[in-house]
């Protein structure tokens, strides 16, 4: 299991635009690099990331070779409602990891 | 005109020959001391001082973790006998490195974790630059944050100390560079695209974004060595922890700011 950071305020008015950050241990191997043997060392990154607001899906990002290790993802949404967030992050070789947060709004 | 063999060197180049070739190594004094995190851009502080941005603070958050883990052996986690880390560890990474009354020489941070696996958990010493040696010295330094760097007044200390000293102010390598004459006498200007910092080691482990990741001072040391094409120590030799020490004395009062950002 990869070490995840997120964070978001625990608790909002109707409205509030939150912001929402997000950081994850990963190597982000490019595959392009040689490895202490000379060889080419796999390309290990993540591919996929998805943030889901219970069911609806409130944010998405592709990622590519020439991110930064440990990736750092921020964003925003309107706080709506009380509810439970759900981030995934996928990438190479069947990475996936799932990490979940609540808000409540009121 | 090119001077004829055997005549003397033209006086311009003998004065800069003169003023030049004595390094003034001269510490920087205490007053003009600041850390690396003044001479980065606003985006690398930014980054250094949000905590949810900081990449070192996955690793802290491991070591917090690995904190409260015991070890396979059953005898107690670090925090068995330290109990609460913010607390009991609170200014312990300022005063590193310390005296070892039980192997009779400095150690550093490092040094000790691995002393304390040993002797008190039955465990394996962690390798240099483990990710667990990484965040567990991370966490503990962390503890520390803000505190003024304050190198033990031993003079079991001393002799190190000056061996350090010693080793930052002779030039070695095939440039014929020593630390000082960049971090002392140089500090402020660039070399190429960078901007020499004083060279204090007041974030470490620190986070690279050169190595994406994280890395000891002494990683940081042998990287500096091997630029000025110098034979770099090995891990754990007893000239880093020399060296440290030194750069201690060489850094206080400077606040520790683990885990930094740097460039």
């Amino acid at each position: 299991m990869a070490r995840t950071l997120i964070n978001l305020p625990k608790t909002a008015k109707p409205g509030d635009v939150i912001a929402i950050k997000t950081l994850i241990s990963h190597p982000m191997e490019t595959g392009f690099r040689p490895g202490a043997d000379g060889r080419i060392l796999p390309r290990n990154i993540v591919t996929e990331f998805v943030c889901r607001f219970e069911d609806a899906e409130i944010f998405r990002a592709e990622l590519f070779p020439a991110s930064a290790a440990n990736p750092y993802l921020t964003f925003t949404w309107v706080a709506t409602r009380s509810g439970r967030f759900s981030f995934t992050w996928r990438g190479d070789a069947g990475f996936e990891q799932t990490e979940s947060a609540a808000i409540t709004v009121a | 005109m090119p001077p004829r063999p055997g005549s003397p060197l033209p006086a311009a180049l003998l004065a800069l020959l003169i003023t030049w070739a004595p390094a003034r190594a001269e510490p920087v004094a205490p007053a003009e001391r600041r850390s690396g995190f003044e001479e980065m851009g606003p985006g690398i502080q930014a980054m250094q001082r949000d905590d949810d941005v900081n990449p070192g603070m996955l690793a802290v958050a491991d070591g917090a973790e690995l904190w409260t883990a015991a070890p396979p052996s059953g005898r107690p986690s670090c925090a068995g006998c330290h109990g609460e880390a913010a607390s009991a560890m609170r200014g312990v990474a300022a005063r590193y490195p310390a005296w070892d009354a039980r192997t009779a020489r400095p150690v550093d941070l490092q040094d000790r974790v691995n002393a304390c696996r040993r002797v008190h958990q039955g465990a394996e010493p962690l390798a240099y630059e483990s990710p667990d040696l990484l965040a567990l010295t991370a966490f503990v330094a962390t503890q520390s944050r803000g505190v003024p760097i304050a190198p033990p007044d031993d003079a079991r200390l001393d002799a190190a100390r000056a061996q350090g000293r010693a080793l930052f102010a002779g030039r070695q390598g095939q440039l014929g560079l020593s630390c000082a004459i960049c971090h002392d006498d140089h500090w402020g200007r660039r070399l190429g695209s960078a901007v020499i910092p004083q060279g204090h080691p007041t974030g470490y482990p620190l986070y690279r974004l050169e190595w994406q990741g994280l890395g000891s001072l002494q990683r940081r040391l042998r990287n500096c060595l091997t630029g000025m094409r110098a034979e770099p120590f090995g891990f754990g030799a007893p000239e880093y922890v020399a060296l440290e020490l030194y750069l201690a004395t060489r850094a206080a009062p400077l606040p520790l700011e683990t885990p930094a950002v740097r460039p």
